[in-house]
């Protein structure tokens, strides 16, 4: 028994994604392998590699492999499946694109973003928004998985795992990629950042977002989220959003300015250590989650939070 | 060309469902059902791109039970042609519907195929890739925008930081994002004219396709209640709880 983990990279380095994913493998039991399947990727090979409790690191390069299209990563995947009873990705943008296309094609059910792992097939996961959690089992012979980040920790460093070069397989080109527009900023990634503020509708304008919002983002050294509310309304791009249909956050620290509190939105966001929120509404159910509740208007609040933080 | 358009009947949004006693699952009986609100995205991508002259037809299929045709209809009134029942009251996972959309998209032979990016009552979000895979179709998941040309789609996809753009050869998957559209208001004359669209009705054995589970679910229970804290006075006291009490800052 053996699992497969599908490392999610820049080339360069590992995105932290990959490491959570690592810890989940560890929990299926069997060795663990990490596939980098990129474009002059050995640098994020090499980092894999130093993963805690990978035993290897199997590297795979291909001009196709650059952007990690989904039908070419699910080639490579499928011709290295039939030794692994697990194959496993991140549940993010990336893992949930390619995991799919393994699973049907291996003609198995796959398990969506788990949360735990009670055995080598039976796992933990959240339905309806988080309002329920389900106890699965999975009753084909390999288990496709993809691992919801913020239910396992992030694997140690300090291995020094074998980095196997295998040979590079990809599909027929059906898709191409044309190009992309990933907005550049020093702040941390909203899914790996240790704190994070977020706004939401209350801001009013997308002006106000970053007039409010922006200084106590930087003075916390935090990444900056938004509800649905606020993404809907055009006050903040869609990557930032927090919830169940955006992306689920577990910070340390967790500040919410003028967010009322949907079910969605707490979905994404409730496991964070610490939350903080700022509110006028004393009835906003965000409250009912908060470990510090201020009951205040955010634009004389927030300001005033930069000011005493110094 | 014809576009194939997936739609689930769920838990409508507003719902806040509630786990049964005895763990099974949770309770569903007498609560609103609705289209999956990514469905409705689809359906009206689809509707749009008719509009455009694009697609000359836009056939909605659901997979389940009769009630399912309820849903179709919305998805008529909306704009689609006609639709499509696989009825059944197995219970139905992303494998087994994707080998229905298979079958049925053999059967149709569609430009395009639109679904949501997932559902919201399971929140798999694995049925579009899965009929990408055995069709051996290209794939675009969570798209923002759609345009298609010359017999290819271009498609904007949210991605982890932004956006990219694929170029798809058609026949293709589509799996709709949130900001693709804002779905119309459906209108009493519409939803009249929905009652008279045709809805043919097949069995999964119609189409040779095994929908057995292969997933158990073995229990269902509350997620860990997170308890509310305090309330503060102040930004000092806040500040004061942040940096000796939480030690977080």
């Amino acid at each position: 028994m053996a699992s497969l983990v599908i490392a999610e990279h820049d080339n360069q380095n590992l995105k932290p994604a990959t490491l959570n994913t690592v810890t989940a493998a560890l929990a299926c039991g069997g060795d663990v392998h990490v596939l980098v399947a990129g474009k002059d990727a050995s640098a994020a090979a090499q980092a894999a590699s130093q993963i805690a409790g990978v035993s290897k690191v199997l590297h795979a390069e291909s001009d196709l492999f650059a952007h990690g299209l989904a039908e070419h990563m699910a080639a490579q995947v499928l011709a290295l499946a039939s030794v692994y009873s697990h194959i496993l990705f991140a549940a993010t943008a990336s893992g949930k694109n390619m995991a799919p296309r393994v699973a049907a094609k291996l003609d198995v059910a796959q398990v969506s973003d788990i949360t735990r792992v009670d055995s080598p097939d039976t796992f933990e996961r959240p339905i309806y928004a988080g309002n329920a959690m389900a106890t699965v089992q999975a009753t084909d012979a390999t288990k496709v998985i993809t691992v919801r980040t913020t239910g396992f920790d992030a694997a140690a460093l300090g291995g020094s795992a074998a980095i196997e070069v295998i040979p590079a397989v990809t599909a027929d080109a059906k898709s191409q990629f044309t190009g992309s527009e990933i907005a550049k900023n020093d702040r941390p990634e909203l899914t790996a950042a240790k704190v994070i503020v977020s706004g939401g509708r209350a801001l009013g304008s997308a002006e106000k977002f970053n007039e409010v919002i922006t200084p106590l983002a930087d003075k916390l050294g935090a990444a900056l989220g938004a509800s649905r509310a606020a993404v809907d309304a055009g006050y903040a791009p869609n990557d930032w959003q927090v919830g169940q249909t955006g992306k689920i956050v577990a910070p340390q620290l967790y500040v919410a300015c003028g967010i009322s509190g949907a079910i969605q939105h707490l979905a994404g966001m409730k496991d964070s250590k610490v939350i903080v929120a700022i509110n006028k509404d004393p009835e906003a159910p965000i409250f009912s989650v908060a470990d510090y509740g201020l009951e205040a208007d955010l634009f004389v609040a927030v300001p005033e939070l930069v000011a005493a933080l110094g | 060309m014809k576009a194939l358009v997936a739609v689930k009947r769920v838990v409508d949004y507003n719902v806040k469902v509630r786990v049964k006693s005895d763990q099974t699952g949770v309770d569903i009986a007498n609560v609103k059902m609705s289209m999956n609100p990514f469905d409705e995205i689809a359906v009206e991508e689809a509707v749009r791109l008719k509009e455009k002259g694009v697609l000359t037809e836009v056939v909605v299929v659901s997979c389940g039970v009769t009630q399912c045709q309820e849903t179709l209809r919305t998805a008529m009134a909306i704009g689609a042609d006609r639709g499509i029942l696989v009825e059944t009251d197995q219970e139905l996972q992303p494998l087994a519907v994707a080998k229905l959309l298979k079958a049925l998209a053999d059967k149709e032979q569609p430009g395009l195929v639109i679904l949501g990016k997932q559902a919201i009552d399971d929140d798999c979000n694995q049925t579009g890739q899965m009929l990408a895979a055995l069709a051996d179709w290209p794939q675009a998941t969570f798209a923002s925008k759609v345009e298609v040309a010359d017999g290819h789609a271009l498609v904007t996809r949210e991605v982890d930081g932004g956006l990219e753009t694929l170029k798809l050869s058609l026949p293709a998957v589509i799996t709709t994002d949130l900001r693709l559209n804002e779905p119309r208001y459906v209108t009493l004359p519409n939803i009249m004219k929905a009652k008279k669209k045709q809805i043919d009705v097949f069995k999964p054995e119609d189409l040779g396709v095994d929908v057995t589970p292969r997933i158990k679910t073995l229990k269902v229970s509350e997620p860990p209640k997170r308890s509310a804290g305090i309330k503060v006075a102040d930004v000092a006291t806040l500040v004061d709880k942040l940096k000796n009490e939480a030690k977080v800052i």
